[in-house]
């Protein structure tokens, strides 16, 4: 494999693992301070697609205009998830919210199926991210590429800073330590839940939109895949670190892609990689690469 | 006395199922003139419909057409099919489209001896193993022979690579066909790349296909996949062709690739409205379809449905008789019968072996550039 050949497919992992990534994020901060996997988070990304293509295309808002809507829609639809499927199970067993997660996940997938069909939509990409920027030695970079990995980088930054530099981000601390204590210091519990939720649903919105601009279709089940993969990339990290998923992200970007550009006969066992590799991870470092241990509350 | 009644009864219905010669050939139709497909079964069944407008006479005995509406439902397609043969008591029976559907209602002709002739169900499985199933159309993974044949033969690319989704038959079984065929035609295949159905990023299997310089790419792929891999190997600035088969036959790529599906081909049924040098069968279904239906286009699948009745009637023709058994013998013996999709020569499997058309989108617009004879 020649050099600018690597650097190609250097260029095409890191844009795809910060996507991974992106949606993962979501993933590790609900799981971080509820302890819940919240199997709907691939279908709120959808949902963030869905709302930019109609925003843009259908009525034909400014993209700017367009995303911000996108992303206080599906922040409503986060909210709503919250308040509707998991607040009343905040007591129940563990296994409920997570039963309760996965039918929520199910509804919003058949209600987008029944609201915007089953019919795949093509996203128009604004003309300006498309244009492709010739580096030496024939690498090609289109704009975005390089804006989805800065803008995962730039939320990173801001949610770590929201987490350890300010009050809400204490009290969601002290939650994901313990609930009834952060409570009775006066917490609002629910509020700052919640606020969890719409900031793991802005993430979503945005890693959608972003998703939609670079593989320009969207369609109901959309979320699926890409939701499992972040999920896996979520694990890798160490569930619950928001570091970690990105790392965790960005990890498997490279494995699913390298593992083509090195075997390309094996092409169609490029998720057989990245799952073996978590088997394996997994086995050597139960907690992920950054996931600290949990220690089990007497 | 109960069992003299019952034995009665039970003889009574045997002579009422075979099958009474009065004088008019009864032949049915089952297709989807509602459900999700009915847009694709009505095309069909009006093809059909102006075949026997046609040719209303098989051998001086009028033919009767009784149609069912499967209601493009695999239980319904079940019904339709018992329904044309136990109460109709049909000869023979046209449908449909739907692969699902033929198979459906495959198992039940089957099981009654009543030959079936396939319209466009061009999944294998429809007729594999059946004695009494037919179809008029080729299946799915002749058209990977087709598209090696005009990669290879009428466009002259020596290097082709497939990107296959391992995940599908349909992909898989056509992907086999065009490399066996390419292959055993002296071309080379440099790569052979996968991907999974549901996979949204290309890039690595792209960036490997530009390193190996094929001249063209086949890509069996369903055309809300296919449009991206096009969208994505266009801004790596892929420079080699991509062709396709049936499953990118719908107008949405062009909605969905944009610009990037520009020069696209894929294999079809052969027949279009628009095909220069048309065979004289195309020429006169074009002519008559025009007289009846003025306001709309023919197209293949109208020109399939109107194909199966020519084929069952050959085939009657041929056997000089109604009888279920002796059609289906008939309908084997299929060879060079001048259809309006080309030649049509039943094989072993039951599956026509026949022209196939080839489309390439052109200014956002599906073009027919030709037809090809598959070699395989």
């Amino acid at each position: 494999m020649t050099l600018n050949i690597f650097v190609q497919h250097f260029v095409n992992a890191l844009s795809l693992g910060s996507l991974y990534g992106l949606i993962s994020i979501g993933y590790t901060m609900v799981y971080g301070i509820l302890r819940l996997i919240n199997f709907a988070h691939g279908d709120i990304f959808m949902l963030g697609a869905y709302f930019v293509f109609f925003a843009t295309i259908v009525y034909k808002l400014n993209w700017i205009l367009g995303v911000i809507i996108a992303i206080a829609a599906t922040t409503i639809c986060g909210l709503l998830v919250d308040r509707i499927a998991y607040r009343p199970l905040r007591q129940a067993p563990r296994i409920s919210a997570l039963i309760s997660a996965i039918g929520v996940s199910f509804f919003i997938e058949n209600f987008a199926v029944v609201v915007f069909t089953g019919m795949p939509r093509p996203v128009v990409q604004p003309k300006i991210l498309m244009k492709p920027i010739i580096l030496p030695n024939k690498v090609r970079l289109i704009p975005l590429g390089i804006l989805v990995p800065v803008v995962a980088f730039i939320l990173v930054a801001a949610l770590l800073w929201l987490l350890y530099k300010t009050k809400p981000g204490l009290a969601m601390r002290a939650i994901s330590f313990d609930i009834e204590t952060t409570r009775m210091l006066g917490v609002d519990v629910n509020k700052i839940i919640a606020l969890a939720f719409g900031l793991g649903s802005a993430l979503a919105a945005v890693a959608g939109i972003l998703w939609a601009l670079r593989y320009p279709r969207v369609e109901p089940f959309m979320g699926m895949t890409p939701g499992i993969k972040a999920f896996i990339a979520a694990v890798f990290g160490g569930i619950g670190s928001i570091p970690g998923a990105m790392i965790g992200g960005i990890i498997l970007g490279f494995v699913e892609i390298m593992s083509v550009a090195f075997f390309p006969n094996l092409s169609g066992y490029k998720d057989a990689f990245a799952f073996f590799l978590l088997i394996v991870i997994l086995l050597f470092k139960p907690t992920g690469i950054l996931g600290s241990k949990i220690e089990d509350k007497i | 006395m109960r069992k003299i009644f019952a034995a009665v009864l039970l003889i009574a219905m045997l002579c009422s199922c075979a099958y009474a010669d009065d004088g008019v050939i009864k032949i049915g139709v089952f297709n989807c003139l509602t459900g999700q497909n009915a847009l694709g079964g009505q095309l069909e069944l009006e093809g059909t419909q102006l075949a026997h407008k046609l040719m209303p006479e098989i051998s001086g005995k009028k033919v009767e057409l009784i149609i069912v509406d499967n209601k493009s439902d695999k239980v319904e397609a079940a019904n339709a099919v018992t329904r044309l043969i136990e109460n109709d008591k049909v000869c023979a029976i046209i449908g449909t489209f739907g692969s699902s559907l033929a198979m459906a209602g495959g198992e039940v002709a089957e099981k009654a001896k009543i030959p079936v002739v396939g319209t466009s169900c061009t999944n294998p499985l429809v007729t594999l193993g059946k004695k009494y199933y037919f179809r008029v159309c080729f299946i799915d993974p002749y058209q990977g022979a087709g598209a090696a044949t005009y990669a290879l033969r009428k466009l002259n690319f020596k290097r082709a690579a497939t990107l296959i989704d391992v995940a599908s038959d349909y992909s898989v079984g056509l992907g086999t066909f065009f490399k066996t065929a390419f292959e055993k035609m002296g071309g080379e295949i440099v790569a052979e790349l996968k991907y999974n159905s549901g996979d949204q990023d290309f890039t690595a299997q792209l960036t490997e296909l530009i390193t190996k310089n094929p001249d063209i790419v086949f890509l069996p792929a369903y055309f809300a996949e296919g449009a991206i891999v096009l969208k994505q190997a266009n801004e790596l600035g892929a420079e080699f062709k991509f062709i396709g088969a049936d499953a990118m036959d719908n107008p949405e790529i062009v909605t969905l690739g944009g610009d990037s599906v520009e020069g696209f081909m894929h294999t079809t049924f052969a027949y279009d409205p628009s095909m220069k040098d048309m065979n004289p069968t195309a020429k006169q279904f074009t002519e008559e379809w025009r007289k009846v239906h003025p306001d709309k286009d023919p197209n293949a699948l109208a020109a399939v449905g109107y194909d199966a009745y020519v084929m069952l009637k050959d085939a009657i023709e041929r056997a000089g008789s109604a009888e279920p058994e002796k059609i289906r013998d008939a309908l084997e013996q299929t060879k060079d019968l001048p259809t309006v999709t080309g030649i049509t020569t039943i094989n072993v499997t039951h599956d026509a072996e026949k022209d196939m058309g080839i489309v390439e989108i052109r200014d956002g617009k599906k073009v027919f550039i030709g037809t090809v004879i598959p070699e395989n």
